[in-house]
């Protein structure tokens, strides 16, 4: 029963991990990409003083902040409480 | 604007009052942590009682080197959007720290990463293949601080290099062998206050005569010397080249020994994962105010003042600083940028010091036994070693082109701790044979790699072609080091390593606090 629960906390805990690391590799290896492709795309300029690939770049470095709050907030939120459940339930039942 | 007129290089009293300041606040706060440090756990891992904000500062301290400070800066400087793209490369790695290695590495360890991999496979030849692959990224790393600090001293003080070298393994010393991991904590945060607080005041300055909006100064460096500086130039030539970089830079941070042992300073996997989220905020911010730093020198100094003073461009923050604040301030940013290499310095010494103490001599030679008055005398004694090691490659590599040593920290470290660690948290079949050979073929085919590459080939040795064209290697590291460890746990199974990973996912998650009651019940 408690192994059960472990397990399926666990699995949440990793497809989380496993989508926000694709999602922070999709956006970098995407700039990167687009840096080494279309130089001439990212050097268009979207006002005086700002081009697509500083507004692109920057992008991905505020997004991996926001991906990392997201974790936080969701393991705080739902993966904490699960873990402590578990880990009161096993401390009850710790003789078996 | 006119010229190249600068006290830079002079030596400066008011940079020297700021030194001085900061070295004897440092220090002091070293004599109260020598007082707080009487176990290994204390000088190894403050004791776990740092909280997750103040780890957040001090993991930002140890990753924002004066390399990335003035180098990003300098970069930005002399070709304008380029420097973004280090800036974005190096953030990246964090948040994969965060998904997937802090917290199972604070469940499962205690020092270094190695407790982590050594925890269900045999313990020596983990050990030993861990501490060289830890071991490796240090030196790399070590060689780039050193003779990054002499330099950078020399221009900035006028010392000698030698006499720069000197200081900065001295102090740093004193901070390591007195005060272990409380003081180097300390020195961290400190280090990072100051660095994100006169960055920005720096970057603020340089913004006034914009209206502090930096579309504007981009605006203005672009109609300096035309609209290509803000976009992409000739850093990245080729997608496999830049995919190869992003790997590197990318998989690279999850594997610094000096960064992954920050995580055994917390009480909790909680307040891990809170420290790295405050760490990638701080750094993030930071390489963007940088960005407007190397902006900032650009149009405030000019391109050819900045490159005449240094080729590389890596005195443009500091020549900012003068044309923006004037000498006082200039003064400051400098005693700024010298506390940052020694704060750098005093963790890469620290963790180095780890690998030797904990996993060599105590992992290895006595077996795991050796009571808490030798490991803490063993540290100490590692400490100094390695000090001396820094010192010694510092002097040895004076005058060489050492930048690239970073990269090849982090490609090491990217196909070589990174990979064994993650397997050895999420694959139940891995091995003692697999991960000793994932870290193995990791360190060789980076290192072999990166000297047949145009970067030791043609640069360094001047030859007139390399024997790859491939600058960096991780495309084909990090995925050896990979396969190398899978294959060869299935080729030799290890069916007490496997049965050993229901206990390892249980800690991972639970943590270790909830085995003590029901083993003492």
């Amino acid at each position: 029963m408690n192994e059960k629960d472990l397990r399926r906390v666990a699995a949440a805990r990793d497809r989380i991990a496993l989508v926000l690391t694709a999602a922070t590799m999709f956006a970098y290896f995407g700039f990167i990409l687009l840096v080494a492709w279309g130089k001439p795309l990212l050097g268009s300029l979207l006002a005086p003083g700002l081009s697509l690939g500083m507004l692109l770049g920057s992008l991905v470095i505020f997004l991996s902040w926001v991906f990392t709050g997201v974790y936080v907030y969701w393991a705080n939120r739902h993966y904490d409480v699960h873990v402590d459940r578990i880990a009161g339930k096993s401390k009850s039942g710790g003789g078996t | 604007m006119n010229g190249v007129r600068t006290s830079l290089g002079e030596t400066s009293g008011t940079a020297i009052a700021f030194f001085l300041l900061f070295i004897s606040a440092t220090l002091a706060i070293t004599g109260w942590a020598a007082r707080k440090t009487k176990t290994t756990s204390e000088f190894f891992a403050a004791g776990g009682n740092v909280s997750g904000l103040q780890n957040g500062f001090a993991l930002a301290g140890d990753y924002m080197s004066a390399a990335s400070f003035l180098g990003i800066a300098g970069l930005v400087a002399t070709s304008g959007f380029d420097g973004l793209i280090y800036s974005v490369g190096w953030l990246v790695g964090w948040p994969v720290v965060t998904f997937l290695i802090a917290e199972p590495l604070r469940n499962l360890g205690k020092y270094t990463f190695a407790d982590v991999v050594a925890y269900r496979l045999k313990k020596k030849p983990v050990r030993i293949a861990s501490a060289i692959g830890g071991l490796t990224v240090i030196s790399f790393y070590l060689i780039a601080q050193m003779v990054g600090a002499g330099n950078l001293i020399k221009m900035m003080f006028g010392l000698q290099y030698e006499t720069a070298l000197l200081i900065v393994g001295t102090v740093m010393l004193l901070y390591v062998l007195f005060g272990g991991m409380i003081a180097t904590t300390w020195v961290q945060i400190v280090k990072a206050v100051l660095l994100l607080g006169g960055a920005t005041l720096l970057a603020v300055l340089s913004l006034v005569p914009f209206g502090m909006n930096p579309l504007a100064l981009f605006a203005k460096a672009a109609e300096t010397y035309g609209p290509e500086v803000l976009a992409p130039g000739k850093l990245v030539s080729s997608p496999l080249e830049a995919v190869s970089l992003g790997l590197a830079l990318m998989f690279g941070t999850a594997g610094l020994p000096h960064i992954l042992m920050r995580f055994y300073t917390v009480p909790d996997a909680k307040a891990a994962r809170a420290s790295v989220f405050y760490a990638t905020g701080f750094i993030g911010f930071f390489y963007l105010v940088t960005f407007i730093l190397g902006f900032g020198a650009s149009v405030h100094v000019g391109r050819a003042a900045i490159t005449t003073v240094d080729k590389g461009g890596n005195m443009a923050a500091l020549l900012l600083a003068e044309a923006v604040g004037g000498r006082p301030f200039l003064g400051f940013v400098s005693a700024v940028a010298f506390a940052t290499i020694l704060a750098v310095v005093a963790g890469l010494t620290l963790s180095g010091a780890a690998a030797l103490a904990h996993d060599l001599w105590v992992g290895v030679i006595r077996h795991g036994k050796a009571d808490e008055k030798e490991q803490l005398k063993v540290a100490r004694v590692a400490t100094i070693v390695l000090a001396v090691v820094a010192m010694g490659l510092g002097l040895l590599f004076k005058g060489q082109n050492v930048a690239f040593m970073v990269g090849l920290a982090f490609a090491v470290a990217a196909s070589s701790n990174f990979p064994v660690l993650l397997l050895s948290i999420t694959w139940r079949k891995f091995t003692t044979r697999g991960a000793v050979s994932a870290i193995v073929v990791g360190v060789v085919s980076a290192l072999v790699l990166i000297w047949m590459s145009p970067t030791i080939q043609v640069d360094l040795l001047e030859n007139p072609t390399a024997i790859l064209s491939l600058k960096n290697p991780g495309i084909i590291t990090v995925p050896l080091s990979f396969v190398v460890g899978i294959v060869v746990s299935l080729l030799f199974p290890e069916p007490e390593a496997e049965a050993k990973y229901a206990e390892v996912e249980r800690r991972m998650h639970l943590g270790a606090e909830e085995r003590e009651p029901v083993a003492a019940e």
